[in-house]
């Protein structure tokens, strides 16, 4: 039964991809590459996507290590707070951040003054990203920190590590595969991401217009193939991505267990 | 005895923490109610009383109406299925559940576009029933339950994993049917797993914005969710009318969060 | 390096771990803390080792010389329970990790590094598993790595917590041999914490019995098993029979039997109870001479012989251990009357209660 559900949702939409992909054919897909602007978004997308990706794998970790180790006012408030875009509709978090971050609002005000714009460039849509891609890092990580056995670290000290040689020595290592796999999330998040994205951006093609809108606008212009075309290529190149990313953390825990 | 004394790079990390928690999480909160509320009280009252907004809003829990028990339904007996019985292809099948969650909702939203739509696969074979279902509710619909397929069986899955089956089998063996196992023992246990599953199915089915886009037609007062009708009401720049829909997601958002906590208060006094 | 705690005290929230504790360790001993769940011996260990503080008192360390002396990080060997080794590093990096970290002017060379290595990898024979990783090891096999990791650093003591706990009966009295050898050849002073009495009575040149915070009594294996000082001690080191009765004069009257009580040669006709090992319980068959108990039941575990006995006087259960021969000759069975004389007793005046 499970099965025959599981089929009619998920195996008959993939198959579908994979055979319109061969109605479209070769050409088709290289054809996709000889457009300008779609090249123009292939590359900004997997662009903002590596850098929200890198910027959420600092900054989760950092969250991940003070909500675990450190006790402090509000840290129950903004555990809780962490998983709050993932339940929040994008959307919303869209026009949230848009007003945020324009001329006027409250800290894209900051810049104007420098002509620093944020709202409507790549760099809105950085901020987007990492705002949608920041529960990953941290909840990837944060179990794993949490069953850390503190003999470990006790041990390195009584053989005369320093706090930082422990951390960097035997603290990370256990934990970069974790981090791996969360920012490997983050990244394919940030590839596909649409809805809080779009506003921010202001989808001025060829500048900040990112993939899943181009797809759009081909279907509205009943470009289908086009869109098939883009949506194939995004999809190859980020399975690839992730798979190589699935690797290297594989080989990372490999030696751990 | 030395011991080393960390507080001072503590108090760095836990102040960066509150910096970054407050302009990358609560920000937005902010100023989504800063905005819904900017022509007052009043203001924000009139826009919940908007018919497209109201319409929006019931079709919005419509959808998650229909969404959301099937996909749990089906969570459950995956999770079930998968937990307690051998058979190969497993990895396969996790990883097909877990496929939605890879795909970008657009790139949903198109397949089944191809699929349905008029130029379609099953285009003609649903032109011939006259059946309408891309640009309408039905795809919506389908849509949504492609995009939270995972989250039930998500959390059912590791949990049934390591509860293992001896409770189940003491009671078999005492004399109980499946169904009344399934009853007193299986459902109980997985309780507020199950719960929070379709908190996060709930919420993700309400708020999905990528893949309706494709497939909806956005026909005010007709096809449109609630989180399209955001986005229509923004780019008209109805701000606050915008705003205070959002709100009504945010809403939802902070109770999903609410009820987390709960529940992990509820999971550790296990 | 010699250890001494003065007056060491520690509380964990309401919780109150250590009292009054005061123990000198000499240097180049082996001494073993002994104690049940919660005694406090483990928290010890840990002061002793620098990882908590006390909340009362000090420690103190001298040197060979008497001269007091600073212990810091990479002076104390320290053994976990669960090995702690570090599992993306493989054997050989392990070892040389205290070395490694050493600060520039103290770093010894690569190449001395590797010889050091090499040299205490041979000691605990493990020298062919350089290039393996912890997960390819063996319970015992890794214990062995983390001690010659503590040694790698030459450090000024070892502490081991109950370092054979996590490993099999069999390995564990392998490694017990071992550590006890290697301490005869090494002469580096070392504490480690137990809560099996066969071990540390095999292993350690001094015992020290903790009891809920409180230390109990200190003394070398002979002393704390021939000569407990009290109820606890004896309980704790073995099983026991208790036969209540009366002291007068030096000896303990119990029914029909007496037994030597030199130590209380002054005490006059006081309730008093003795504490007697199966072993020390004799079973004669010879009326009058002996308290009659009925014979419950019989095992044998094939070293010696398990007799259950039960007092017809008072009820209570007796537990003696014969050898194979004097089981044999006696031909015992289930539901006789028998009489029990008591070798050897240790008896305490004043009911204690365990």
């Amino acid at each position: 039964m499970t099965v025959f559900y599981l089929s009619l949702m998920v195996v008959i939409p993939l198959v579908g991809l994979f055979f319109s992909t061969a109605k479209i054919g070769w050409e088709g897909i290289l054809g996709v590459f000889r457009e300008d602007r779609i090249r123009a978004a292939l590359f900004l997308s997997f662009y903002v996507g590596s850098i929200s990706a890198i910027i959420n794998m600092f900054v989760g970790f950092l969250f991940a290590w003070v909500l675990v180790r450190y006790d402090f006012f509000g840290r129950k408030i903004i555990d809780t707070l962490v998983d709050l875009p993932f339940t929040l509709p994008t959307a919303v978090a869209g026009i949230a951040l848009t007003t945020i971050y324009s001329q006027k609002g409250w800290i894209g005000k900051l810049f104007a003054p420098y002509d620093i714009k944020i709202a409507y460039t790549p760099i809105g849509i950085i901020i987007a990203l990492v705002f949608i891609g920041f529960p990953f890092v941290v909840r990837a990580v944060q179990p794993v920190l949490e069953d850390l056995p503190k003999e470990l670290e006790e041990g390195a000290k009584c053989l005369g590590a320093s706090p930082f040689t422990t951390f960097w020595r035997v603290i990370f290592p256990e934990l970069w595969p974790s981090i791996l796999s969360g920012t490997g999330m983050a990244f394919a998040r940030g590839i596909g991401e649409y809805g809080s994205v779009v506003f921010i951006s202001g989808n001025i093609p060829g500048k900040t217009e990112i993939l899943p809108l181009l797809i759009i606008t081909k279907l509205e212009q009943y470009e289908y193939s086009k869109a098939t075309g883009i949506a194939v290529v995004m999809l190859i190149i980020s399975f690839s991505i992730m798979f190589l990313i699935n690797l290297a953390q594989n080989r990372a825990s490999r030696r751990l267990t | 005895m030395n011991r080393y004394s960390p507080n001072f790079t503590k108090w760095i990390f836990i102040g960066l923490v509150y910096f970054f928690a407050f302009i990358i999480l609560i920000l937005p909160i902010l100023i989504v109610f800063q905005e819904a509320f900017a022509k007052g009280i009043s203001g924000y009252l009139e826009s919940l009383q908007e018919p497209d907004t109201i319409s929006a809003f019931l079709l919005t829990l419509k959808v998650a109406a229909i969404a959301v028990p099937i996909n749990t339904l089906f969570g459950f007996v995956a999770a079930f299925t998968i937990t307690r019985f051998q058979f190969p292809g497993k990895n396969f099948i996790l990883t097909i559940i877990d496929s939605p969650f890879a795909v970008s909702p657009v790139i949903a939203g198109l397949i089944f576009l191809l699929i349905f739509g008029r130029q379609g696969w099953m285009g003609s074979f649903m032109e011939q029933w006259d059946i309408k279902v891309v640009f309408n509710t039905p795809g919506l619909i389908i849509a949504t339950m492609f995009i939270t397929l995972p989250f039930v069986a998500r959390e059912l899955i590791p949990l049934m994993q390591s509860q293992g089956k001896e409770e189940e089998e003491a009671g078999i063996l005492l004399g109980a049917s499946f169904f009344q196992t399934l009853k007193k023992i299986i459902i109980p246990n997985v309780k507020w797993g199950l719960l929070y599953g379709i908190i996060l199915c709930n919420a993700r089915a309400m708020g999905e914005f990528g893949a309706v886009s494709v497939l909806s037609g956005h026909i005010r007062g007709q096809t449109n969710t609630l989180p399209l009708q955001i986005e229509v009401l923004y780019n008209e720049y109805n701000s606050v009318q915008a705003f205070t829909a959002a709100s009504l997601l945010v809403f939802l958002s902070l109770l999903t969060l609410v009820v987390k906590i709960i529940l992990e208060k509820n999971i550790h006094r296990k | 390096m010699s250890i001494e705690i003065k007056n060491v005290y520690k509380t964990f929230g309401s919780f109150e771990a250590l009292s009054n504790i005061n123990l000198k360790i000499t240097h180049g001993e082996l001494v073993a803390l002994l104690g049940p769940s919660g005694s406090g011996k483990t928290t010890l260990l840990r002061i002793i080792a620098g990882l908590e503080s006390p909340d009362r008192g000090e420690v103190i360390f001298h040197d060979e010389n008497q001269i007091p002396s600073q212990v810091k990080n990479g002076d104390v060997g320290f053994v976990f329970q669960h090995y702690a080794l570090f599992r993306h590093m493989n054997i050989f990096e392990n070892v040389a990790f205290g070395l490694k970290v050493r600060k520039k002017n103290v770093r010894p060379s690569k190449a001395e590094i590797e010889e050091r290595v090499y040299k205490l990898l041979k000691l605990v024979q493990l020298d062919n598993f350089q290039k393996r990783y912890p997960s390819e090891l063996s319970g015992g096999q890794r214990q062995r790595v983390a001690l010659a990791r503590a040694l790698a650093i030459e450090p000024k003591f070892l502490l081991l917590d109950e370092p054979f706990g996590a490993l099999d009966a069999k390995v564990r009295k392998e490694l017990r041999t071992w550590l006890r050898r290697l301490h005869d050849e090494i002469h580096i002073t070392s504490v480690f914490v137990t809560h099996d009495q066969e071990e540390a009575l095999e292993v350690s040149d001094s015992i020290v019995i903790l009891r809920s915070g409180k230390i109990e009594q200190i003394g070398s294996p002979d002393e704390v098993y021939n000569k407990p000082k009290s109820p606890f001690v004896f309980n704790f080191l073995g099983d026991v029979n208790l036969f209540h009765g009366r002291i007068q004069e030096g000896k303990a009257i119990i029914g029909n039997v007496d037994v030597d009580s030199p130590e209380h040669t002054g005490v006059s006709d006081t309730s008093a109870v003795a504490y007697v090992r199966p072993y020390d319980v004799e079973i004669v068959r010879i009326k009058d001479q002996g308290i009659a108990a009925e014979i419950q039941y019989i095992h044998s575990t094939g070293r010696n012989v398990r007799v259950e006995l039960k007092r017809i006087d008072t009820g209570t259960l007796i537990e003696s251990v014969l050898d194979q021969e004097t089981y044999k000759s006696l031909n015992l069975l289930p539901g006789e009357t028998v009489f029990l004389r008591i070798k050897k007793a240790k008896v305490y005046v004043d009911d204690f209660s365990i």
